[in-house]
């Protein structure tokens, strides 16, 4: 389980960021965090990460406390950050910690079907369209097998007909291994489309201002009545967000 | 996967430009050769016609005969040889400290800002001042020499690593983190590679410098050497074996540039550049 347990973050210029943040996710559940942009969402996500320390609180995953990046838990960044000197295989491969080359090429290798580039394995970064460039960055992600997998709104560069794809796609490699997912994303259709719980933020400083949990059946069609009613009541909570942060500031 | 999946693809790229490539190459070396061939012709006929003298500047033809002549005795291949070798010799002494301590400075603040105040003083110094000093700390034979043109070849490689390691992307640097890359580890997977193209352009106008450094080093007294040949024409009124020289020494560092670059080229292979040829 990921316990996310009354973290802040103040940055050394003052700005407070995020604010007494508590969350516990199941093992296995999706979980996407919403918000307008400066709530705080890619903040908490890098804290949880590890990638950036807690000013207070703390983050652990099966009670391991989180203070630096840990094994347990991958990340997908919102641009695919694949190094341009290596090889697509080179890229999935590259946080791969397996001696043995036989068998780490054997990986890669699954790792690369598993997200439609098996073909590719070969080429430069360089040479993929964005959607592709993003596919090999979720499987070098996935390739460790982590416990816990952060995505920080990995599809919003994406036009609209590769990002549904892509959403499906990940909704397929979860059902595989069934990781812990936490999504931060401003696209309430995708938050509602992957979630089991969809949490809100607001800023100044950043916190959760409600949670909703999603119980439609998968794979969910966006255009369902009920599908529907539930983005009216979490549009409606982050708009009141939206208004708070207008009276704010 | 299979291997003619692969494979199709980039055999069809290179046929493609095996097929486009030598044209276009051979378009531009020979909008590249037009002017000096036609200033050649001019001067040569120019003279030969009697409208200038070409005492003090020799037509073409002349040229081509002493570096024959030089070459046939075997002089000009001993020239080439001892001015390659104190090139070569201070090109490497100077891009291995330069590298070293543009990394160090690159990679740590405290060795920054201990050390690059200093470096950039003496950056300030212009090169050829040390002559006098590297005579007398290391006498007027090859030490001083290759001294001199290691110094001129360390700046510039020194900047150029410095200053690459501490532009690299720190988003590509987060990736390192997150897969718990840590000191040396960071620096070879992630801080090298992404130096990379920015190394080989400092190495380049380092090893530029180290011909321009060679000269003055050799000036300073040399008994073989093209800046000898140069030295040794204008002491005796030989502007043809100036000429010579000159031309020698455009031919070498034009070569050895291109050298380099061919070096490096299958290790940037990956770039995604704007321009693909100079």
């Amino acid at each position: 389980m990921l316990q996310v347990n009354a973290i802040g973050k103040i940055y050394q210029n003052g700005a407070r960021a995020l604010e007494n943040v508590t969350l516990n996710v199941e093992d296995g559940e999706i979980l996407a965090v919403v918000g307008g942009s400066g709530c705080g969402k890619s903040t908490l996500l890098r804290l949880i990460s590890g990638l950036d320390r807690a000013t207070t609180g703390t983050v652990s995953v099966d009670g391991v406390t989180i203070s630096e990046p840990h094994p347990y838990i991958g990340l997908v960044f919102q641009e695919p950050r694949l190094l341009p000197w290596l090889s697509v295989a080179g890229n999935v491969g590259f946080g791969l910690d397996e001696p043995d080359t036989t068998r780490k090429a054997q990986r890669i290798g699954e790792a690369l079907e598993k997200v439609g580039l098996s073909r590719y394995g070969a080429r430069w970064p360089k040479e993929l369209s964005g959607g592709q460039a993003q596919r090999a960055a979720l499987a070098r992600a996935l390739v460790t097998r982590p416990r816990v997998l952060l995505l920080d709104e990995p599809f919003s560069a994406l036009d609209a007909f590769t990002r549904a794809e892509l959403q499906d796609h990940l909704l397929d490699l979860w059902n595989e291994s069934r990781p812990t997912l936490v999504l931060v994303t401003h696209d309430i259709e995708e938050a509602l489309f992957l979630a089991d719980r969809v949490a809100v933020m607001r800023p100044h400083p950043g916190r959760i201002a409600q949670a909703f949990d999603i119980t439609l059946p998968r794979r969910r069609d966006r255009t369902s009545p009920e599908f529907e009613a539930v983005k009216r009541d979490v549009l409606r909570s982050l708009n009141s967000t939206l208004a708070l942060h207008k009276i704010a500031s | 996967m299979s291997a003619t999946e692969i494979s199709l693809p980039e055999a069809m790229d290179e046929q493609r430009s095996a097929a486009r490539i030598p044209k276009s190459r051979l378009k531009s070396v020979w909008l590249g050769v037009l002017l000096p061939l036609l200033l050649a012709l001019l001067w040569e006929a120019s003279v030969r016609t009697g409208l200038t003298s070409g005492r003090l500047m020799p037509p073409p033809s002349r040229i081509i005969t002493t570096l024959w002549n030089l070459w046939q005795s075997g002089e000009l291949t001993t020239h080439i040889a001892a001015t390659t070798l104190r090139v070569f010799s201070g090109f490497a002494l100077g891009a291995i400290i330069g590298t070293l301590f543009g990394a160090l400075t690159g990679y740590s603040l405290l060795a920054r800002r201990l050390l690059d105040p200093s470096l950039q003083a003496l950056r300030a110094i212009p090169s050829i001042a040390w002559v006098p000093l590297f005579i007398l700390w290391l006498g007027i034979f090859e030490e001083s020499k290759v001294a001199l043109i290691a110094v001129g070849v360390f700046f510039p490689v020194y900047l150029g690593v410095s200053g690459a390691v501490l532009s690299v992307d720190r988003k590509i640097v987060e990736v390192g983190r997150i897969f718990r890359l840590s000191g040396f580890e960071l620096v070879r997977r992630i801080l090298l590679p992404a130096v990379l193209p920015s190394y080989i352009i400092a190495l380049r106008s380092g090893l530029g410098l180290g011909w321009m450094f060679v000269v003055a080093a050799e000036f300073m007294g040399a008994s073989e050497g093209l800046g000898y040949l140069l030295v040794d024409g204008q002491q005796l009124g030989k502007p043809d074996q100036i000429l010579a020289a000159i031309i020698t020494f455009a031919i070498i560092g034009k070569l050895s540039d291109s050298l380099l670059a061919a070096i490096a080229a299958p290790f940037l292979r990956w770039e995604d550049r704007f321009g693909r040829e100079a």
